[in-house]
């Protein structure tokens, strides 16, 4: 495993920009851990406090430990109207954790996201990088067993 | 009406991993054909094109953008690519990105060269990372062929936060810091990206670039509508049969897009509204749907163009509903630097609730009012200035969505 001082390393030497950063820091990690604040900001000349008001303005990014997979939920209009109220639901039962909880077995995290650009096919959620569209509730069960 | 493609030329028709696919379709010649111009040449040109208007919402002269950075002093210049695309019912720029990146990479370096630009930037949005990687792939390919010469390339990802497709917002985002709106002047082109000289444009803008330089302006400015020339590409969404894109002159009519790119409104119903220009756009109604879909003639009707999204509401939707989804994504993405945004969707978001619950009170209604004009006036950014917009909108049109008490 990369150190996160590697990782920031790296990241300054190929120009990545903060975030990028933070996206391969969890990329190893699956979150921001608090020591990584502190070794990004010293490999980038920036104070801690700088890196971690940064950190906590996104959406995508935790300083929390999350499950092992993040299932995104669209919290749009156009997913709204397709009836995303029914699918979040079944998702808040079928796991037994409510939207921005993690799974106690840590295997999922639920997030609100906002639009992801599959508006012609709502409602739309996203697990990891797999987009799922025209979801109807009766089909998460499958969905969801695809998964560790 | 015709479907006419200029951004989205190449779509289904090459592999998008494929430079050589890109050159073999007439792609590059126009980057050729522009390093052997006049810096101000070109400039000129995508002036004449009928003023090319942004495409990601503002409708800002393109011409006068690039313009700007090319008279700004400074030594060393951007270019960036706004590719955060998050406004609710709007998918082109993935379009463009998942089907044809080198469009938009040509567009881009074209741009560098007008303005004397040494790096081009995209910043694409994290919840697109299949994009992303298609964009580094492209740029490796558009470097090993000696295309991009001696402009810098990359990609730099977001991290989830709608305010960032707003350009000040997303400059601050790319230097590392929150993503909250700068105070604007100085603009980017003066002082943009690290206090440099910028010219931030949209997907769509970059992607119709090429296709003007290798036709000419008057060839762009023949199509459309003369006060907002060339084509647009819409998004439907909603409560319509076929819910696709469509790149088409902007001399559209709202009724083609819906009945005949649409197939009409689902299951046969009737319409009720269409929400245009994504989550803080106005609602139109079936009198307005002859109205052609250039930004010009959407102001006249007090709305707004904005990226190109309509998301059609059959006449059973409740407008309350759809005002409550619209101000909870809203509230959800204030960025909280400004109280009249971050409190204002906030208590905007609460009332709405209330009435929804069958708690509304008279004074509800005109709470609302006021509220969401005391936001379009003092909010910070145009996602504070617009949030109430719907409200307002379906207050007007619908008010007997908004049941409340007699007391």
């Amino acid at each position: 495993m990369k150190s996160y001082r590697e990782i920031a390393e790296n990241g300054k030497e190929n120009g990545s920009s903060l975030l990028d950063i933070f996206h391969d820091i969890q990329d190893h990690y699956g979150y921001l851990p608090e020591d990584s604040i502190t070794e990004i900001a010293h490999v980038l000349d920036m104070t801690p406090a700088e890196v971690y008001e940064a950190a906590t303005f996104y959406s995508y990014l935790s300083l929390e430990p999350v499950g092992r997979h993040i299932i995104r939920v669209c919290h749009s209009a156009p997913c709204h109207i397709a009836g995303m109220d029914t699918v979040l639901a079944k998702l808040e039962e079928l796991l037994g954790i409510r939207m921005g909880e993690t799974t106690p077995d840590k295997r999922f995290t639920l997030q609100y996201t906002g639009c992801v650009g599959q508006c012609s096919a709502a409602p739309v959620i996203t697990i990891d990088r797999t987009v799922y569209q025209v979801l109807h509730p009766d089909q998460l069960i499958n969905i969801l067993d695809q998964y560790e | 009406m015709n479907e006419y493609r200029v951004a989205l030329r190449n779509v289904g028709k090459i592999d998008p991993a494929s430079i050589d696919d890109y050159i073999r379709a007439g792609g590059y010649k126009a980057l050729e054909k522009a390093r052997s111009m006049d810096q101000e040449a070109i400039i000129s040109e995508i002036e004449r094109s009928g003023r090319l208007r942004g495409r990601g919402g503002a409708g800002f002269s393109t011409g006068f953008k690039w313009r700007g950075a090319y008279n700004a002093p400074g030594d060393y210049k951007y270019i960036i690519c706004n590719a955060d695309e998050g406004e609710p019912g709007t998918y082109k720029d993935r379009i463009i990105l998942e089907h044809d990146p080198h469009t938009l990479l040509e567009g881009m370096l074209i741009c560098a060269y007008a303005v004397g630009a040494q790096e081009a930037i995209i910043y694409c949005r994290a919840e697109y990372p299949e994009v992303i990687r298609l964009l580094k792939h492209s740029i490796a390919a558009a470097e090993e062929n000696g295309l991009t010469g001696t402009v810098k390339m990359s990609v730099h990802s977001g991290a989830g936060a709608y305010v960032c497709g707003e350009e000040t917002a997303l400059l601050n985002s790319l230097e590392g810091k929150r993503g909250e709106p700068r105070l604007k002047p100085p603009y980017p082109t003066i002082a943009g990206y690290r206090g440099k000289p910028t010219v931030v444009n949209n997907v769509e803008t970059f992607s119709a670039v090429s296709s003007i330089i290798e036709k000419g302006a008057q060839w762009y400015s023949s199509l459309g509508s003369p006060k907002y020339t060339g084509t647009k590409i819409f998004t439907l969404s909603g409560d319509v049969e076929n819910p696709t894109y469509v790149e088409v002159p902007s001399v559209v009519t709202l009724r083609q897009l819906i009945f005949q790119f649409g197939g009409g409104i689902k299951g046969g119903k009737k319409l009720k509204a269409v929400q245009i220009g994504g989550n803080s756009g106005v609602f139109l109604t079936e009198d307005q749907l002859d109205t052609p879909m250039d930004f010009e003639s959407v102001s006249e009707l007090g709305a707004a163009l904005g990226s190109g999204s309509l998301m059609v509401l059959s006449e059973d939707r409740s407008m309350l509903d759809v005002v409550i989804a619209n101000l909870e994504f809203s509230l959800e993405e204030s960025c909280g630097k400004c109280v009249p945004c971050r409190e204002g969707t906030m208590r905007l978001s609460k009332i709405l609730k209330r009435i929804a619950a069958g708690e509304g009170r008279k004074k509800d209604l005109n709470t609302l009012q006021e509220l969401g004009n005391h936001m379009k006036l003092a909010a910070f950014c145009p996602l504070g200035q617009s949030a109430a917009v719907p409200v307002l909108s379906a207050l007007e049109k619908f008010p007997k969505d908004f049941p409340i008490q007699e007391v």
